[in-house]
C-alpha cells in the first residue's frame, strides 16, 4: 500500500503559531479536566474518605484491569453551566476482566451524586454506546436524586415554568433502556455504592446482576418519610432497603459485598463469567506507528479556520505506517477518500480538503457504498464549511448530489467514527456523518468549531435580511444599530461555535488532544467491533 | 607392586549424587568413558541423572536406603555393565567393605586400596599409625564405655574435643570447655555417632580453639609413585563443616609446606596409599599436628586443581587403570591462588540450619571468570534427605586478594533464588578485612561474625520495584486480549494512577505509577518520585533509565513473588493481591505441615476439644522439632497423619472445627 509523504514544514511561523495556539487550548482542557477530577472539592473528598468511600474515579480505576486504557466520554460536560465541570459523573469505555464495557456512575463527592441535565445526558449516552456497540454495561449507582438547582430557586416561578421544555411524563427512559440492553443479550451490572432510591431503585431493578455493599447500599421506592406519609409505618432505612435485607430477604441483591473494594472484586468476578465474545472480526492488519510524527498534529490547524491544510497530513499521522490507498485521487479533489488501518482495524477514511462539490459528493456516496460492501468502518475527518453554493452549482445539481452523499451516510450500516479536526458547519456536518447521523463516536479537537454556519456569515446574513425587510417596509435602516447587533450576534455565535461549548453540551464524545486521535479512534473502532461489523446494500432512493 | 594390572575403563558408575556426580561425569566424558548415574527417588529430576549416559533408580528416600546400599549399587553395576565405580565423597566413599566388594566383582574401584581405607577409617588407630611414622599428632585418648572421663580429660587438658572414631563431616563432635560439660558432651557424641555411623566409638582429643585447618592433597599411583599437591587451607567452618577453602594457605611458608608435604607423603607411604587422598592437619604458627586422612576425593579438591593444573578425577581414573603418575614432586608448582566457597541452602541467621526448598532461578554469574561445580539448575528441589549444598564456586587468580574479591563479586552476582542460602554470608565473609588479611582461623565465624544477610539500600529496593512494575505491566499488555496495542494505562482524562503493593521483609511498599505520552513512567514509592524510561521489558529482562541512571534487572514471577536479579544481587518482592477475599485472613479449619518432615507424635485424637494454643502434634523436620498448636479453640474433626508419616510441605494434617 502507498505510504503518504509529507510536505509539512514545521519550521514556518504559521506552524509555530498554530502549535502554540493549540497548546494553549490544551492547557484550558487540562485545567477543566483537573477540575472535573477534583469532584466536589477537597472537603467533600475528605468526608468521603472518612466514611471509607471512594470517589467515582477511584472506583472506576480500581475496577479496570491494570494497565488497560480507559477512554472517558464527555469529561468536561457542564462547563459553563451551574453544575460542576464534568457534571459529577464519569462515563467511559474500559476493560474489566478482559471485557471492553461501558462504565459509568455518579460522583458521590459532587452533591451526593445528584442527577442534572448534563449527567442525565451522559448516562443516556452511555446506554446508547452500550446498545449500538453491543458493550456490556456496568453502572456504579449512588445518587441523591434530582439536583433541584437550575429548576427555579430564586427565579420568578412563572418565568421558570415558561422556560421549562421537558416534563416528567418524558422521564424514565433510562430504565427502559437498561432492560432493553438485557433483552439484546447485552449484560447489565449494577454495583450499588449508596442511595438508589425512588425511581432510582429501578436502576438496579432493571439490571441483570446486582451487587450491594453491606451498610452502604440503600435501595427503596420510598424512604422512611414517604412511608410514614403513605402508610403511617415507622420504618428504618436498613429494613426498608439495606444491602443485607435485599441480599437475604427481598432477593433484589444478588451479591453482598463487605465494602467497596469487595464490591469491585465481585464485579470483576461477574464480568469474568460472562463468556463474552466480540462479534466483529477485530484488528486484522499490521499495527505500526505512523511514519510521520503525531506531534506535528499540534501545528496543523490554524485558529483561523480559513487557513487551509491538507487532510492527508493528518491521515499520515493517524494511520498504521502512514499507509493510505487513496480512492479517486483525481476526481472530486475537495474530499479525500481512501483505505487505511488504525491499530490494525481496517477503515475507510473521508476527509475534507475544501467545500463539498457535486463531484466530491458523488465520490463520497460511491466510497461509502464500497465500504459497506466490504464491511469496513468509516472514519470522517471534518474540516468542512459546507456544500458549495451559487447559481452555477445549484444548476449543476449540488443539492441533488449532496443528497446522494447524505443518503449514503444516513443509511450506511458500517460503524462511523467522526473527528472534528477543523470546521464543521451546516449541512457539511450532516454529510460528514455528524452527531445526528448515527455516527458511533464523535471526537473534537480543541481549536475546532461547529455550528450551522460561520459566525461572521451568520451576522452578515442577518444584516442583509434586516436591510431587505427595512427596504420592503420603506423605513430607514439604522446602520449603527445593525452594526452593534451584528457584533453581538457574531460574538455569541462565535462563543457557541467553539468546540469547548459543543463538548460541554455533550454534543460529542469529548475533546481530545490531537496527538491522541489515533488511540481514541482505535478504541472507538475496537468498541464497534464488539458488535457485528456489517455493511448494507440498501439505501434510500438515489436521486439521479 | 610390580604386577599392577593394566585395564581400560569404559563405563564408569558414579555412586554419588549432586555436584560431585556431575563433576565426575564431566571428566569421564573428556576421557571417552561412558557414565552411569544411580539415584534416590528425590533425585529423579536432578541434573546429574540426566547428564549421565544412563541412570539406575535405587528406589528409596533416605541415604541408608539408596546411596549407602552396597547391594543396590553393585546391582546397578551389573545391570549396566559398569567396569568402574567412583564413589565421590561421603556415602560409600570411605567404606572399605564396599571397595572390597567392588574389586571382588572385578570392577575397578576409583580410590585407594581397601586396606588403606580401613586403616584410616578408625581415627584413633590412624593417629597411632601416624605416630609410628613420626607424623606429629595431638594428645588423644580412647573413651571406652565406663572409662574415667575426668582423669582422661585432665591428661588431655581443656578445652578438648570429643570425636566419633568413625566420624566425619562434623557429626558426633563436641567441644568441651570445662569439666562440668564433659559427661553430657560424651553422651551426646556417643549417641550421635551411633546413629550417624552405626559405630559409637568415640575418643577425646586436645582442642585448639583458634588454629588453622590445613590439609595436604596427596596423589599416589599403584607403582609406588606418591606426590603431594601442596596444601589447602579450610579454616572457615561453621558447625565443624568447611565453607570456604583456598590454596595455597596464606600462612604456610615454603619451609612449613615442605615439612607438611613430607609428613603427608610419609603418611601416605605408611599405609600404601594410591589414588587421591588428603592428609588433614591443624596448624598453629609453625607447628602442625595430624588430624586424619581422608581416603577419597575431597569436596574442596578444585582449588588444588586450579593452582596445579591437574584434573584430580582424571588422575584417579588413570591411576585405577594402572598408569603411573608420569611426573614427580619437582614437576608440580603452585600457580597463583584459588579459592572456593560452598553455596548451601541454609540459613546463616538461624544457626546455619538447612533451609530446603526449590531453586527457582539459578544463573551462575558471568561477571568474571569462575568455575561453578553445581548440582542444581533452575527448578531443582532441595530436600531434607541429603546434604543441602547447591554448588561450589571456585575462582583462580594471580593473587589471593584478587581471587577473594572476584569470588565475592561472582557470588554476589550469581542468581540463586527461591530458597534461603548462605550466599550473603559468604560474600560478607570474603570482604571482611580479617579475611582479606589472611587472618583465617577455625574460630573465624564466631570471632568476626560476618553479617548473615546483606543490607538492601532504599534505592536498590525502589529500583527493583520499578523493574518489577515495568515488567509486570509489559506482560499484562502483551497478554491483553483486547486493546493490546494501545499504550499502557492510556488515559484521556485525569484518573488516579495505577497502583500495586509489594511486601518485602514484612514491610509493605505501596507503589503508584502512570505512563506519560512518550512512554516513560512516573513512579511514586512512598515519598520518592522517579521517572523511568523503559528500553527493554516484557521478556524477563528489564532495562530502564531511572532518572537518567540505567537500571538492568532480570525479573521473574512465581505465584505472587517477583524475583529480581541485578548487579547488586538478588531480591524478591511479594506482590500483594489487589483484592482481599473476605475471611481470607481468618482460620479455615485445616492445619497443614509448615515444611516437609516426619510426624513425631500426635497429641490429640478425633473428637478432642482443644484450647487455643494447645499442642496438637509434633513434626520433625531438618533435625528440629516443630510444634503444631491449635490456632483457635475447637474440636478436632479429622487427623490425616499417623506418627512416623513423612509429610510434604503444605500437606493437610489436622482439621479443626472452630468453636464460635
Amino acid at each position: 500500500m502507498a505510504v503518504l509523504q509529507t510536505s509539512l514544514d514545521i519550521r514556518t511561523e504559521a506552524f509555530r503559531q498554530n502549535r502554540s495556539d493549540m497548546l494553549e487550548a490544551l492547557d484550558v482542557l487540562d485545567d477543566l479536566q483537573q477540575q472535573a477530577a477534583e469532584g466536589g472539592g477537597p472537603e467533600a473528598m475528605a468526608r468521603l474518605a472518612s466514611r471509607n468511600k471512594m470517589p467515582i474515579r477511584e472506583r472506576v480505576a480500581r475496577a479496570l484491569d491494570p494497565d488497560t486504557p480507559f477512554l472517558e466520554i464527555s469529561s468536561i460536560a457542564a462547563w459553563r453551566s451551574p453544575f460542576a465541570v464534568g457534571s459529577g459523573f464519569v462515563l467511559g469505555i474500559g476493560v474489566i476482566s478482559g471485557i471492553e464495557c461501558v462504565i459509568l456512575g455518579h460522583d458521590p463527592s459532587v452533591r451526593a451524586g445528584a442527577f442534572n441535565a448534563f449527567n442525565s445526558k451522559k448516562l443516556m449516552r452511555g446506554l446508547e454506546i452500550a446498545r449500538e456497540n453491543r458493550l456490556p454495561y456496568v453502572q456504579f449507582v449512588e445518587s441523591a436524586g434530582a439536583d433541584l438547582r437550575g429548576q427555579g430557586g430564586d427565579e420568578d416561578p412563572e418565568a421558570a415554568i415558561q422556560r421549562e421544555e421537558g416534563h416528567f411524563a418524558e422521564s424514565g427512559r433510562l430504565f427502559y433502556e437498561i432492560t432493553e440492553l438485557s433483552k439484546l443479550r447485552i449484560p447489565t451490572v449494577s454495583l450499588v455504592f449508596g442511595a438508589s432510591t425512588a425511581g432510582g431503585a429501578y436502576q438496579p431493578g432493571m439490571s441483570d446482576y446486582n451487587i450491594f455493599i453491606r451498610n452502604q447500599s440503600k435501595v427503596f421506592l420510598g424512604g422512611p418519610p414517604l412511608v410514614k406519609m403513605a402508610t403511617g409505618e415507622d420504618a428504618d432505612e436498613e429494613s426498608l432497603g439495606g444491602a443485607d435485607m435485599h441480599c437475604s430477604v427481598s432477593g433484589l441483591g444478588d451479591y453482598l459485598a463487605e465494602d467497596e473494594m469487595d464490591g469491585i472484586r465481585i464485579l470483576r468476578e461477574v464480568m469474568s463469567h460472562l463468556n463474552w465474545q466480540k462479534l466483529g472480526p477485530g484488528p486484522s492488519l499490521p499495527v505500526d506507528e505512523p511514519l510521520h510524527d503525531p506531534e506535528d498534529l499540534l501545528g496543523m490547524v490554524s485558529k483561523d479556520l480559513k487557513q487551509p491544510f491538507d487532510m492527508r497530513e493528518v491521515i499520515a499521522r493517524i494511520v498504521d505506517g502512514s499507509r493510505f490507498e487513496e480512492f479517486k485521487p483525481l476526481y472530486g479533489p475537495t474530499l479525500v477518500c481512501g483505505w487505511a488501518s488504525v491499530h490494525g482495524f481496517p477503515v475507510g477514511i473521508l476527509g475534507n480538503n475544501g467545500a463539498l462539490f457535486s463531484e466530491s459528493s458523488e465520490k463520497a456516496a460511491q466510497f461509502i457504498q464500497l465500504c459497506n460492501q466490504i464491511n469496513v468502518p468509516l472514519l470522517f475527518l471534518h474540516n468542512i464549511t459546507g456544500y458549495i453554493v451559487g447559481t452555477d452549482f445549484e444548476q449543476g445539481g449540488i443539492t441533488k448530489n449532496g443528497s446522494k452523499m447524505i443518503n449514503a451516510v444516513a443509511n450506511s450500516t458500517v460503524p462511523h467514527i467522526t473527528v472534528i479536526v477543523g470546521a464543521s458547519y451546516g449541512a457539511g456536518n450532516y454529510g460528514m456523518s455528524g452527531r445526528a447521523f448515527g455516527t458511533r463516536f464523535t471526537f473534537i479537537w480543541p481549536t475546532a468549531k461547529i455550528a450551522v454556519m460561520g459566525p461572521k456569515q451568520m451576522a452578515g446574513v442577518m444584516s442583509i435580511v434586516g436591510r431587505a425587510a427595512a427596504a420592503r417596509r420603506g423605513i430607514e435602516f439604522d446602520e449603527k444599530a445593525d452594526a452593534e447587533r451584528a457584533a453581538i450576534a457574531e460574538h455569541w455565535a462565535e462563543e457557541r461555535s467553539k468546540g469547548l461549548f459543543a463538548t460541554s453540551r455533550v454534543s460529542d464524545d469529548g475533546m481530545i488532544d490531537p496527538r491522541d486521535t489515533r488511540i481514541a479512534v482505535a478504541m472507538a473502532l475496537s468498541a464497534c467491533h464488539s458488535g457485528e461489523v456489517k455493511g448494507t446494500k440498501e439505501f434510500g432512493t438515489w436521486r439521479m | 607392586m610390580a604386577d599392577v594390572e593394566s585395564r581400560t575403563i569404559t563405563r564408569l558408575l558414579i555412586a554419588n549424587r549432586g555436584e560431585i556426580a556431575r563433576r565426575i561425569i564431566r571428566t569421564a566424558r573428556e576421557m571417552g568413558i561412558g557414565t552411569v548415574a544411580v539415584y534416590a527417588d528425590a533425585d529423579a529430576e536432578a541434573p546429574f541423572v540426566r547428564e549421565a549416559d544412563t541412570a539406575i533408580a535405587l528406589e528409596g528416600e533416605t541415604a541408608a536406603d539408596t546411596y549407602l546400599r552396597v547391594d543396590k549399587v553393585l546391582e546397578a553395576c551389573r545391570r549396566t555393565g559398569a567396569d568402574a565405580v567412583h564413589p565421590g565423597y561421603g556415602f560409600l566413599s570411605e567404606n572399605a567393605e564396599f571397595a572390597r566388594a567392588v574389586e571382588t566383582a572385578g570392577i575397578a574401584w576409583i580410590g585407594p586400596p581397601p586396606e588403606a581405607i580401613a586403616a584410616m577409617g578408625d581415627k584413633l588407630s590412624a593417629k597411632q599409625l601416624m605416630q609410628v611414622a613420626d607424623v606429629p599428632t595431638l594428645p588423644a585418648e580412647a573413651l571406652a564405655p565406663g572409662a574415667d572421663l575426668a582423669a582422661a580429660a585432665e591428661r588431655i587438658g581443656y578445652p578438648l574435643l570429643i570425636k566419633a572414631s568413625a566420624g566425619g563431616g562434623g557429626r558426633g563432635m563436641r567441644v568441651v570447655n570445662a569439666a562440668g560439660e564433659l559427661q553430657e558432651a560424651v553422651d551426646g557424641a556417643r549417641r550421635e555417632a551411633g546413629s550417624a555411623f552405626g559405630d559409637d566409638t568415640i575418643f577425646m582429643e586436645r582442642w585448639l580453639p583458634a588454629c588453622r585447618h590445613v590439609e595436604i592433597q596427596i596423589l599416589g599411583d599403584r607403582h609406588g609413585g606418591l606426590v603431594h599437591c601442596f596444601e589447602r587451607e579450610c579454616s572457615i567452618q561453621r558447625r565443624h563443616q568447611k565453607v570456604i577453602e583456598e590454596a595455597p594457605s596464606p600462612v604456610v611458608s615454603e619451609s612449613l609446606r615442605a615439612r607438611m608435604g613430607a609428613a603427608a607423603v610419609a603418611a601416605g607411604k605408611a599405609i600404601g596409599y594410591a589414588s587421591a587422598g588428603t592428609v588433614e592437619f591443624l596448624v598453629d604458627g609453625d607447628e602442625f599436628w595430624f588430624l586424619e586422612v581422608n581416603t577419597r576425593l575431597q569436596v574442596e579438591h578444585p582449588v588444588t586443581e586450579e593452582i596445579t593444573g591437574l584434573d584430580l578425577v582424571r588422575e584417579q581414573l588413570r591411576i585405577a587403570e594402572g598408569e603411573t603418575l608420569g611426573y614427580g614432586q619437582n614437576d608440580l608448582h603452585i600457580d597463583g591462588h584459588a579459592i572456593e566457597a560452598r553455596l548451601y541452602a541454609e540459613d546463616p541467621a538461624n544457626d546455619f540450619l538447612p533451609s530446603p526448598g526449590t531453586v527457582l532461578f539459578w544463573t551462575p554469574s558471568t561477571s568474571a571468570t569462575a568455575r561453578f561445580d553445581s548440582g542444581v539448575e533452575s527448578g531443582t528441589e532441595v530436600g531434607t534427605a541429603f546434604d543441602p549444598m547447591l554448588a561450589k564456586v571456585i575462582v583462580h587468580a594471580p593473587t589471593r586478594r584478587e581471587a577473594v574479591l572476584r569470588l565475592a563479586r561472582v557470588l554476589e552476582t550469581t542468581r540463586v533464588q527461591g530458597l534461603t542460602t548462605n550466599r550473603d554470608f559468604l560474600v560478607a565473609t570474603l570482604r571482611t578485612s580479617e579475611f582479606l588479611a589472611g587472618d583465617t582461623t577455625t574460630d573465624f565465624i564466631e570471632r568476626v561474625n560476618p553479617a548473615p544477610r546483606r543490607d538492601v539500600s532504599g534505592t536498590e529496593l525502589h529500583h527493583a520495584a520499578i523493574a518489577v512494575l515495568l515488567e509486570a505491566q509489559a506482560r499484562r499488555r502483551a497478554g491483553a486480549k483486547v486493546l493490546g496495542t494501545i499504550p499502557s494505562g492510556w488515559r484521556n482524562s485525569v484518573m488516579p494512577p495505577q497502583s500495586v503493593s509489594f511486601r518485602i521483609a514484612g514491610e509493605e511498599l505501596p507503589v503508584s505509577y502512570a505512563a506519560d505520552r512518550d512512554g516513560a513512567f512516573s513512579v511514586n514509592i512512598g515519598d520518592a518520585v522517579y521517572l523511568a524510561r523503559p528500553r527493554r521489558m516484557g521478556a524477563g529482562l528489564v532495562e530502564a533509565d531511572v532518572d537518567g541512571q540505567r537500571v538492568m534487572a532480570r525479573v521473574d514471577r512465581q505465584a505472587d513473588a517477583w524475583f529480581v536479579h541485578t548487579a547488586s544481587g538478588d531480591l524478591s518482592l511479594e506482590e500483594l493481591p489487589r483484592f482481599r477475599l473476605p475471611g481470607a485472613d481468618g482460620f479455615k479449619g485445616g492445619l497443614t505441615a509448615p515444611m516437609p518432615g516426619r510426624i513425631l507424635v500426635t497429641h490429640v485424637t478425633v473428637g478432642a476439644v482443644v484450647e487455643k494454643g494447645q499442642l496438637l502434634l509434633v513434626l520433625e523436620a531438618m533435625k528440629m522439632e516443630h510444634r503444631i498448636t491449635a490456632p483457635v479453640a475447637g474440636t478436632v474433626t479429622a487427623i490425616h497423619a499417623a506418627d512416623g508419616d513423612q509429610v510434604a510441605n503444605g500437606e493437610l494434617l489436622i482439621v479443626l472445627e472452630e468453636v464460635l
